[in-house]
């Protein structure tokens, strides 16, 4: 099993679970991330004071797959995240060893 | 004095306008507390509150008869304190000041000595003791603002017989405060900034207002009570009263045009903090000159101010001092601008006008005066609360944030996943 973590810029999110439902994914966990990359961050004016700002908003999206849909699903995201201007984001995987639904103790591809 | 009538308008309008000023502390306290970051915006809003607690007690106790008691030895320095020791004599419902009920008047008054003092407070910003800010405002309000009201809003034979050298011997104009509230503040919130020295990290690291709309709606809460700040100055329902309210929308919004053209020039953005901060700017400026100029006039007023406001801000970095939410920037600057300016387009008083340059050295001094005053007295004084019980919280405490240092409080919890358990009650009550 594979876990598929996504940083998005915020407002493609909406695209991104939009087209992972398409696909046939029934679940994903969202959190709000700040961070930077190549984007870097942005500047702020406050009474003649500026500020950079170097953490900017960001979603992070995680789901977990079977690795055979891995691929695919990292495809997914990608295609429905890209603008194809800086700071799009990134789209990485992780093995996973063992996942367990709690309400019911189902263990590994079953718990997905 | 004439046998006073009591008039029942100007009574109704003199009540809804201290209920204005009232709402003033809040829309203060709101108007900082959006402007500092998110852990110290309970203690920024405590001290306004505070304050307001503080000088009012006062100010029933011998605050009142400082200001509005007879001149001590005629001199214009300070009223009698022993006149209206607890409102001797004034706090019941037939007594009258002028044409309204003493009580109205009295609570009307007192609610400018606690705005004054609380808007010292944006100086010290962050890192002030709670209990010393308290003992400070109850020790300021009676050094400096009680003398320094007395000079300019006690006029002879009003309340009593013989009042302050500013109002009647010299004569400068100052309707509503320009001198004994905003430049007696913002000459006191620079002394104080000079007391308690920079915030940690001050011009290293941002310090970013935590949340603009709270400023903004400060900032339209201390306008709407300004009306009766103003308007209630005229302590009638009459002409007077109307073309301060009308002076109070018009340099407001010209202030805010003007300090927006600075930020557009200079910074690239026109703000919402700058919005808000012309709209203060403007107030101020029109504050003492609001009865004294038509309505170009308080244009004229208000573009100046939001500039030149606008323009004093950044005096802190380059000098460095930490005035953290510029007191004197906002209310020194602008209060000066509107005093003098009574000077340049006073109405029949004005060198604009005709007036010649009488008036514009009247109100120098004056202006000069309470700067001078407020500045060495409050050095003094906030030095004396330094050394005795210390006016700051440590570097750590200030790290942390001051709302859970001193009031063991947070702002804003807002997800329930904080967790803890609870440790005990209170005994009694």
């Amino acid at each position: 099993m594979k876990l598929i973590t996504a940083i998005l810029k915020p407002f493609k999110l909406e695209d991104v679970k939009n087209a992972l439902q398409g696909a046939g994914i029934t679940g994903m966990t969202v959190s709000e991330a700040s961070g930077f990359g190549r984007q870097g961050g942005h500047t702020e004016v406050y009474r003649g004071a500026e500020y950079t700002v170097d953490l900017i908003p960001k979603v992070r999206l995680e789901v977990l797959v079977d690795d055979k849909d891995a691929d695919s699903v990292v495809d997914v995201i990608v295609k429905a995240a890209s603008t194809g201007s800086i700071g799009d984001g990134k789209v990485w995987t992780t093995p996973v060893d063992q996942v367990i639904r709690v309400r019911t103790g189902e263990r590994g591809v079953d718990a997905i | 004095m004439e046998e006073a009538v009591i008039n029942t308008g100007d009574t109704a309008w003199m009540l809804i306008s201290t209920g204005l000023v009232v709402l003033m502390i809040p829309g203060l306290a709101l108007f900082y507390g959006g402007m500092v970051r998110v852990k110290s915006v309970l203690n920024m809003m405590m001290m306004s509150f505070g304050a307001l607690a503080v000088v009012f007690v006062l100010w029933i106790a011998f605050g009142f008869s400082m200001v509005f008691g007879d001149s001590v030895g005629g001199k214009g320095l300070i009223g009698d304190i022993g006149q209206f020791t607890f409102l001797n004599g004034l706090d019941n419902s037939t007594a009258l000041i002028g044409t309204i009920p003493a009580a109205v008047f009295i609570a009307f008054q007192g609610i400018f000595a606690a705005i004054t003092v609380a808007l010292i407070s944006g100086s010290i910003a962050d890192r002030a003791k709670f209990g010393a800010w308290m003992v400070f405002a109850g020790i300021w309000a009676t050094l400096v603002y009680f003398p320094v009201a007395h000079w300019v809003f006690a006029f002879d034979d009003f309340v009593a017989k013989t009042g302050g050298w500013i109002a009647n011997d010299l004569g400068a104009l100052d309707f509503a405060g320009g001198t004994a509230v905003h430049i007696n503040a913002g000459a006191a919130g620079l002394a104080l900034a000079l007391i308690l020295g920079k915030r940690v990290g001050f011009g290293k690291i941002p310090m970013r207002p935590h949340s603009l709309p709270l400023v903004m709606l400060g900032a339209a809460l201390l306008w709407f009570g300004w009306f009766g700040f103003n308007a209630g100055s005229a302590v009638a329902s009459n002409g007077t009263a109307g073309l301060a309210l009308l002076n109070t929308i018009g340099a407001t919004t010209a202030a805010v045009l003007s300090w927006l053209l600075v930020e557009k020039v200079r910074d690239g953005h026109a703000t919402s903090l700058g919005a808000a901060s012309g709209v203060v700017a403007g107030l101020v400026a029109i504050t003492p000159a609001c009865a004294a100029v038509n309505a170009s006039g308080a244009l004229i007023i208000g573009a100046v101010a939001g500039a030149l406001c606008a323009l004093s801000v950044g005096l802190k970095f380059k000098l460095g001092y930490d005035d953290s939410l510029d007191v004197v920037a906002v209310h020194l600057v602008g209060g000066i601008v509107g005093t003098i300016m009574i000077g340049f387009v006073g109405v029949d008083v004005g060198l604009f006008n005709g007036g010649g340059t009488d008036q514009l050295v009247k109100q120098a001094i004056g202006a000069g005066a309470v700067l001078a005053y407020s500045f060495i007295a409050t050095l003094i004084i906030g030095k004396i609360v330094d050394l005795t019980i210390g006016f700051r919280i440590t570097n750590d405490q200030e790290l942390a944030g001051i709302d859970v240092a001193i009031h063991a409080e947070r702002a804003y919890e807002l997800t329930d996943n904080s967790q803890g358990s609870v440790l005990g009650f209170s005994k009694g009550a």
